[in-house]
């Protein structure tokens, strides 16, 4: 369970709601891991939603996220209480914590799951990951050869956990434990936590809008991509792009759609130019209304969109804003 | 003193052409052919911060990529855009790797390679995307990382800050060298290989280098050394997709009428 000053990021319930569901499927016990400092009350509140144990790491020392501490005592924590499955959210320190505890383990380590779900195999109940395929609605499916089976989550994806009081138990990870992994990395570690400095959010975060309006690379050829900032504008939408549009400097990085941008979910996406690879359409699957626009027919864009117009960019785009512009 | 310099690059396919990649239905890997290869976009980023600590401490950048006998093009480029020397692990026995097992065989290589300073990456790569195998090679060589760094400040040559970005903020890290960073776009902008850049890269050697060249153990490479095992692709849910008929004009007013219909605009 990733903390910040205290608070439980969002993507921890998401994970509680995925562990509960999990959990009743395997007859398992679900746990949750909390590492900082003077943490009980987060403890408390995840007993809230279904956890049966929650394990408390606690020192001064832990406060902030220590990259080496925190690999040292997490894959020494895993290693002698042996769970089935470890869930971890897909934040900066999420994805690279949990990559150097599974190196450090040598088990696997799924990214970015969009499904996970329980499927016998070979006569044993597995944790299958669903991970976005290459286009359209195509998925793949993972699991993992080792135990524990370790997946991450991509924020936004899952729906958070319903309230289901439990009685759980707070147990403390045993200070002789923190304490020894705090010495050794004393001595080894190289690395050392400053400070963390939060940002103020931007005036309209992505998540947050009711409209968003996308652009893709198919803009490029179609004379660029002013046609979305327009629509955006006369809709009172959100602008937002692909991974090569991204990747050209169009769209600042905030602003990327897909499993390794960002999640959303309004009332209408609009997609223009935009073939529909998977890793992109992931990011706006649970949208109320999509339109797409696209020149190619067999564009996977349009196995996902609830309305598509199939035609030139450079014809279509003019007509849509003049359409929308008579509208608003 | 002078930095010895490592950036890890990959090469995938151009994202420009994403719409062409499609997954075999035997092997369940991704079918490449017909798609043009590029260094993965952010890796040159990763070069180029190398660069600019060369510029300021002098001493050299190696650049090291896995992958088949033509990721030797994304040498070149790395080489034609200043990069010292590269090495090229090329093994049928390391292909369908997954990241742990493409860390393990990253991090043999690494230490044929002998002494270094600083190790560079980027964050991740267009065609996988997990920011895992940067973090996993860290793990591997026993040495500290950062990943997703929007900006280095050397405090003095062995010591550096680095700024992490997170949801909503930043980190700030210190690191002493030997250390591994994974950089954010943001971070430069990457210069372009110059003409005088190609002919001197032709020059430069690249090594390759087999399984045997490096010393692995061999039940660790490859799809036998991957504890993550691909099963058969599935399909997701579909929406109707709806393709509005007539002429662009109809289609576009009809198009707007459906939104309305299904109140996507009120």
């Amino acid at each position: 369970m990733e903390q910040r000053r205290g608070r439980l990021l969002p993507v921890c319930f998401e994970l509680l709601g995925k562990g509960q569901e999990l959990c009743q499927n395997l007859g398992a016990e679900l746990a949750a891991v909390l590492v900082g400092n003077e943490l009980g009350e987060l403890a408390s509140e995840l007993m809230d939603y279904g956890c049966q144990k929650v394990y408390l790491a606690e020192d001064p020392r832990l406060s902030l996220y220590q990259g080496d501490l925190y690999t040292d005592l997490l894959s020494q924590f895993i290693g002698e209480n042996k769970p089935e499955i470890v869930l971890w959210g897909a934040t900066t320190t999420g994805t690279e914590l949990s990559a150097r505890v599974a190196a450090r383990l040598n088990i696997g380590l799924t990214a970015h799951c969009i499904d996970l779900h329980i499927e016998d195999i070979d006569g044993e109940p597995r944790l299958v990951q669903v991970v976005p395929g290459w286009s359209g609605n195509l998925a793949v499916k993972i699991i993992s050869r080792t135990t524990p089976q370790m997946a991450t989550v991509k924020p936004g994806l899952m729906s958070k956990a319903p309230q289901m009081k439990v009685e759980g138990e707070i147990i403390l990870v045993a200070a002789d434990l923190i304490e020894s992994v705090i010495a050794s990395e004393a001595k080894q570690s190289r690395a050392e936590t400053i400070e963390v400095v939060e940002e103020e959010a931007e005036e309209m975060p992505l998540e947050k809008a009711e409209i968003v309006v996308s652009g893709g690379w198919g803009l490029n050829a179609a004379g660029g991509f002013a046609p979305v900032e327009e629509i955006a504008r006369i809709l009172g939408g959100a602008v937002a792009g692909t991974r090569p549009v991204f990747d050209k400097g169009w769209i600042p990085e905030s602003r990327m759609i897909g499993i390794s941008g960002k999640i959303v979910s309004p009332r209408l996406f609009i997609s223009l130019g935009a073939s529909g690879a998977t890793q992109y359409t992931t990011g706006f699957t649970g949208s109320q209304v999509i339109l797409a626009v696209d020149q190619n027919p067999n564009a996977a864009i349009f196995e996902i969109a609830d309305i598509g117009i199939v035609g030139n960019l450079q014809t279509v785009l003019p007509l849509l804003i003049k359409e929308l512009k008579g509208a608003a | 003193m002078a930095l010895n310099i490592i950036v890890c690059i990959k090469q995938v396919p151009d994202p420009e052409h994403y719409s062409k990649v499609t997954l075999d239905p035997v092997t369940k890997t991704i079918r490449r052919e017909g798609i043009p290869a590029v260094i993965n976009p952010v890796d040159k980023n990763a070069l180029e911060e190398g660069f600019s600590i060369r510029d300021s401490y002098s001493g050299k950048i190696a650049v090291l990529t896995m992958g088949p006998p033509q990721a030797r093009r994304a040498l070149e480029e790395a080489l034609a855009m200043g990069a010292d020397e590269a090495v090229l692990l090329c093994d049928r026995a390391f292909a369908e790797a997954d990241t742990l097992a493409t860390a393990y065989s990253l991090a043999c290589a690494v230490r044929t390679m002998g002494h270094f300073d600083l190790i560079l990456c980027g964050n991740e790569t267009a065609d996988s995307g997990t920011s895992q195998v940067g973090p996993q090679l860290a793990q591997f060589l026993g040495i500290s990382c950062v990943s997703n760094v929007k900006e280095i400040t050397f405090e003095e040559e062995m010591s550096l800050v680095a700024k992490q970005s997170l949801e909503g903020g930043y980190m700030k890290v210190r690191l002493r060298l030997p250390a591994l960073i994974t950089v954010r776009k943001e971070i430069n902008k990457p210069r372009l290989a110059t003409a005088f850049g190609i002919i001197e890269a032709a020059e430069k050697e690249i090594k390759e280098w087999c399984c045997k060249d490096v010393e692995v153990d061999s039940n660790c490479i490859g799809s036998a050394g991957s504890p993550t095992k691909v099963l058969e692709p599935i399909e997701l849910p579909r929406r109707k997709g709806e393709i509005m008929t007539g002429s662009p004009e109809e289609a576009v007013k009809k198009a707007i009428e459906k939104v309305r219909e299904l109140g996507g605009l009120t």
